[in-house]
C-alpha cells in the first residue's frame, strides 16, 4: 500500500454540526458576511432589482397607471418598435447627444490642464481650490438651475447686461451681438445655455478626480524625462497623459453615463418644457414626460431600455479607446 | 378577584380537555388565540380608521384655501380633523398617478386642475358623485360649463370650486399713447393682431407676451358643441378644423411682426413685461386679475382694463375640481367637506377675496363683491364683466390625451413661429402625431 493510498484510508474529521439559531447569530463562518450584507442586500433588491425588473415588464405592456396594474396588456415587442419609430424620440437622441458632448467634452479638455496647473503651480492653496471648484456639483441642481434662470434672463439677466457693456468698447464691441441675446427662448441658443450650465457644475468634479491621479503619479518619471531633456510639454505628452488614462477612462464613461442622463439643468432652465422646438427635451425629459404627463409608461419604459444600450454601447466603445491600451 | 360563578363555557372546556392530547390542545388553543387577536386587531384598526383624520390633498392655492377652511369644517364636524398633504401642482399629480397606479395610499378628498381630469375620471379611481344625496340641488348652482366638464362616461366625477372665464387685460394708457381704442383691439382676431401692429409702429410695446397666447386663446374659443380642445366627442383628433388654421396663420402673423416679447408666461422676463409696460395685453382667466393687482404689477394700478376676448370670443382657461376617491374608507365625510368646498358661497367668495379663485358656484356672484368698482382696472365694475363671460361659455369636452395633444400642437407652432414651417404643413404633422398616439390608445 502506497502512502498516497494510505492518506485517502485516513478517516475525515467529523463535520460540526451548527443549529439554525447559531447560523442566524453569524457563528456559521459562511453564513457570516451574507448576514452582514443582508442590510445592503435587502435594500438593493427592493429599490434596485425590483425597479429594472419592472421597467423590463412594463416596456412589454401597455399601461396607463392611473388605471391600476391590472389594467396592463402585453404587447410584446410594440413599445420598442413605436418608440424606434418615433420622431420625438429621435429629436431627443440628437438633443442629449448634443447637449452631452458640447457640456462633456470642454469638461475633460478643461479639467485635465487645470489640474496639472493647480498640482504643479499651487500646491499651498491646492485643497482650498480643489474644494471651490467642487462646490458646484454639491449643490443643489435645482437652486443652480433657478440662478442660472435669473443670470440669462434676456432682458434684464447679468449676462446679456455684460454682454451689452463689453458691446460697448471700441474693438472686443463689434464682435459682440447688437441686440440682448435670448438665451432660453431661442433654440439656437438654449443649447449652449444648458451646456454652459453643466459644464460649470462638473468641471470641479472632473479636475478633483485628475488632481488625485496626478498626485499618484511618481515623480521620479518627470526627473527621469528631465534628464533625458524632455520639455515641459513632451513630460505632459509623454508623462502626464498616458499615466492619467486610468482614471480618464472612468472619467469619460461617468460624463458619458451623466451625459445620456441629463435631465435636472435643461427641465428647469426650459421650465419643464423641453425648451423651443424642444431643442432641449433630452431622451430623459422626454421618457419622464412620456410617463408622468402623457400617461404612457410602456413606451417609457422601452426609451429606458433603450437608452440603457446605448450607453452600454457607448461605454464599451470608450473601454475600446481608453480601457485597454496600457494591457496590449 | 377571580370570580366564584361558574364559566358558561366549563362543560365545552371539560369536553375539549377530554377529548384532545395536551400537545393538540395547545396548537388548537394557539390557533384560536391567533384568530382572536387577528380579529381583534381588525376591529381596532377598522375602529382607528374610523376616527382617522380626513386626508386631503391639493395645491397651491387650494392647500391655503383649506387651511382658511378648517375652523368651518370643525364647527360642521366637531373633533373629525383633516390632514392636508399639500405639493407643488406637477408633483401633486404625479402623486396622484403613483398612488392610482398603485391603488394604494389615495387621499379621500384630492384637488384636481382641469387638465388632468378626464385622464383621472377614466381611472376607476374616482367616486361617482352622481348618486350622492344633494349633488343635484348643487350641481345647478354650479356655472354651466364647470358642471358639465365633470360629467364623464355617464358620471359625475368631480365638482369646481373656481373656474376661469376667458378675458382680456389691456394696458389702456400703452393704447393711448400709441392712439389705439380697445374697440380696435377686442373688435375681431385679425382686429387685435392688426392693433399689434399700429402698437409697434409708433414704437410701442409688444401686444402680447407670446405669439402661442393668441393660438391658445383662438383654439379655446368657437369649438363645435360636444368636441373637446383638441378631440371630438368620439375621440377623434380635430386639428383640421378652421380654428387651429386660424391660430397658427395669426400666430405666425404676430411673430412676423415682431408683436410679441417672446416670453413664457410666469418667466422673470414676463413678469418685468408686464412690470415695466413692455407688454401691453394678456388673454388670460378672469382669476389673473387678482394677480395682476395683488402681486405682479401692484404699481401699474388704474392703468389697465379688461374685457372680453376678441371678437366676443368665449374660452375657458382651466378650473380647479374636487374629487372622492372611490375605496376611501371616509366617503362620507369627504362628501361632507366637498359640499362645503363646493357648495358654499361664503367659502368662494372669502377664496376670491383672498386667493383670487374666481368661484364657480352661481349664488357667489350675486354677491355686492362683484357689483364693486375696481380702481385697478380704472374703476372698472370687472367682476361682473367675467360673471357675464363665464355664464356665456359653452361646456368643452376633456380627453385624457389633451396633455398629449398640446404639446404636439405647441412643437408645431414652435416650428411654424421659429424655422419658418408653412401653417396648413405643420397642423397636418401635428394632426398625424396625434393620430398615431390616438391610436395606441385605442389598441
Amino acid at each position: 500500500m502506497s502512502a498516497q493510498q494510505l492518506q485517502v484510508a485516513e478517516p475525515r474529521p467529523a463535520r460540526v454540526r451548527i443549529s439554525l439559531i447559531d447560523r442566524l447569530r453569524g457563528r456559521d463562518p459562511a453564513v457570516a458576511p451574507w448576514l452582514f450584507l443582508a442590510p445592503f442586500l435587502l435594500l438593493f433588491a427592493v429599490f434596485g432589482v425590483y425597479p429594472i425588473a419592472f421597467s423590463f415588464y412594463m416596456s412589454l405592456h401597455d399601461w396607463d397607471p392611473v388605471q391600476g396594474l391590472a389594467s396592463a396588456r402585453f404587447v410584446g415587442l410594440d413599445n420598442y418598435l413605436f418608440v424606434l419609430a418615433d420622431e420625438w424620440f429621435h429629436q431627443s437622441l440628437i438633443s442629449t447627444a448634443w447637449l452631452a458632448v458640447a457640456s462633456g467634452v470642454p469638461q475633460h479638455l478643461v479639467a485635465i490642464p487645470l489640474a496639472c496647473f493647480i498640482d504643479s503651480r499651487l500646491r499651498r492653496t491646492r485643497d482650498w481650490l480643489a474644494a471651490l471648484y467642487f462646490l458646484p456639483y454639491v449643490t443643489s441642481t435645482v437652486a443652480i438651475a433657478i440662478m442660472f434662470t435669473a443670470l440669462l434672463s434676456r432682458d434684464f439677466g447679468m449676462v446679456n447686461l455684460m454682454v451689452e457693456s463689453i458691446a460697448r468698447l471700441p474693438v472686443v464691441g463689434t464682435l459682440m451681438p447688437a441686440g440682448p441675446i435670448d438665451w432660453l427662448n431661442d433654440p439656437d441658443r438654449i443649447r449652449p445655455a444648458v451646456s454652459m450650465v453643466v459644464f460649470w457644475r462638473f468641471v470641479g468634479f472632473n479636475t478633483l478626480l485628475y488632481l488625485a491621479a496626478l498626485q499618484g503619479i511618481p515623480r521620479e518619471l518627470y526627473e527621469a524625462a528631465r534628464l533625458d531633456g524632455a520639455s515641459a510639454w513632451q513630460r505632459f505628452w509623454h508623462v502626464t497623459l498616458p499615466m492619467l488614462r486610468p482614471v480618464a477612462f472612468f472619467a469619460v464613461t461617468l460624463s458619458i453615463i451623466g451625459g445620456m442622463q441629463l435631465f435636472e439643468e435643461p427641465f428647469v432652465l426650459s421650465g419643464g418644457r423641453g425648451g423651443p422646438d424642444q431643442a432641449v427635451m433630452t431622451t430623459a425629459i422626454y421618457l419622464y414626460r412620456s410617463a408622468f404627463e402623457f400617461s404612457d409608461f410602456g413606451a417609457a419604459s422601452a426609451m429606458s431600455w433603450i437608452l440603457v444600450l446605448l450607453m452600454a454601447l457607448l461605454s464599451a466603445l470608450v473601454t475600446r479607446w481608453l480601457g485597454n491600451r496600457g494591457d496590449r | 378577584m377571580r370570580s366564584a360563578m361558574p364559566s358558561p363555557h366549563a362543560p365545552f372546556c371539560k369536553r375539549f380537555h377530554k377529548a384532545m392530547p395536551s400537545h393538540g390542545r395547545r396548537r388548537v388553543l394557539g390557533i384560536l388565540g391567533a384568530s382572536a387577536a387577528s380579529v381583534s386587531v381588525a376591529s381596532l384598526a377598522r375602529a382607528q380608521s374610523a376616527a382617522a383624520p380626513l386626508d386631503i390633498a391639493a395645491y397651491p392655492a387650494l392647500d391655503q384655501i383649506l387651511r382658511d377652511t378648517r375652523p368651518r369644517w370643525q364647527s360642521i364636524a366637531p373633533g373629525f380633523d383633516i390632514r392636508l398633504v399639500a405639493r407643488e401642482f406637477g408633483d401633486h399629480h404625479s402623486a396622484l398617478t403613483a398612488a392610482m397606479a398603485a391603488r394604494k395610499g389615495l387621499p379621500d378628498l384630492m384637488a384636481v386642475e382641469f387638465g388632468f381630469l378626464a385622464r383621472f375620471a377614466a381611472s376607476g379611481a374616482l367616486a361617482d358623485l352622481s348618486t350622492l344625496p344633494g349633488v343635484a340641488e348643487l350641481s345647478t348652482g354650479v356655472v354651466p360649463y364647470a358642471i358639465a366638464q365633470c360629467r364623464l362616461a355617464g358620471g359625475l366625477y368631480a365638482l369646481p370650486v373656481d373656474i376661469g372665464p376667458g378675458v382680456s387685460f389691456i394696458r389702456a394708457d400703452l393704447l393711448e399713447r400709441a392712439r389705439i381704442t380697445e374697440q380696435q383691439v377686442l373688435s375681431s382676431w385679425e382686429g387685435f393682431v392688426e392693433a399689434g401692429r399700429l402698437l409697434r409702429a409708433a414704437d410701442g410695446p409688444y401686444l402680447l407676451p407670446h405669439a402661442r397666447d393668441l393660438k391658445d386663446a383662438i383654439i379655446r374659443s368657437a369649438i363645435e358643441p360636444g368636441d373637446g380642445l383638441y378631440f371630438d366627442a368620439k375621440g377623434r383628433p380635430r386639428l383640421d378644423s378652421e380654428r387651429f388654421r386660424l391660430a397658427f396663420r395669426l400666430a405666425r402673423e404676430v411673430r412676423r411682426h415682431d408683436l410679441d416679447a417672446r416670453v413664457s408666461a410666469w418667466s422673470n422676463d414676463w413678469a418685468e413685461g408686464l412690470r415695466r409696460g413692455r407688454i401691453a395685453t394678456l388673454l388670460m382667466g378672469a382669476w389673473f386679475g387678482g394677480h395682476l393687482a395683488n402681486w405682479l404689477a401692484p404699481a401699474t394700478a388704474g392703468r389697465w382694463r379688461t374685457g372680453e376676448l376678441p371678437g366676443g370670443a368665449r374660452a375657458s382657461w382651466g378650473g380647479s375640481f374636487y374629487a372622492i376617491a372611490a375605496h376611501s374608507p371616509r366617503r362620507e365625510q369627504a362628501w361632507a367637506m366637498l359640499r362645503l368646498l363646493a357648495g358654499d358661497p361664503a367659502l368662494q367668495l372669502d377664496a376670491f377675496r383672498r386667493h383670487d379663485a374666481f368661484p364657480a358656484l352661481q349664488t357667489a356672484h350675486q354677491d355686492p363683491f362683484f357689483e364693486e368698482a375696481m380702481p385697478f382696472f380704472g374703476g372698472q365694475r370687472a367682476r361682473r364683466l367675467w360673471r357675464e363671460i363665464a355664464l356665456a361659455i359653452p361646456p368643452v369636452g376633456v380627453h385624457r390625451l389633451d396633455p398629449l395633444a398640446e404639446e404636439i400642437v405647441n412643437a408645431e407652432l414652435d416650428r411654424v413661429l421659429i424655422r419658418g414651417k408653412d401653417p396648413e404643413r405643420a397642423i397636418e404633422d401635428a394632426a398625424r402625431v396625434l393620430e398615431r398616439r390616438a391610436e395606441r390608445v385605442r389598441g
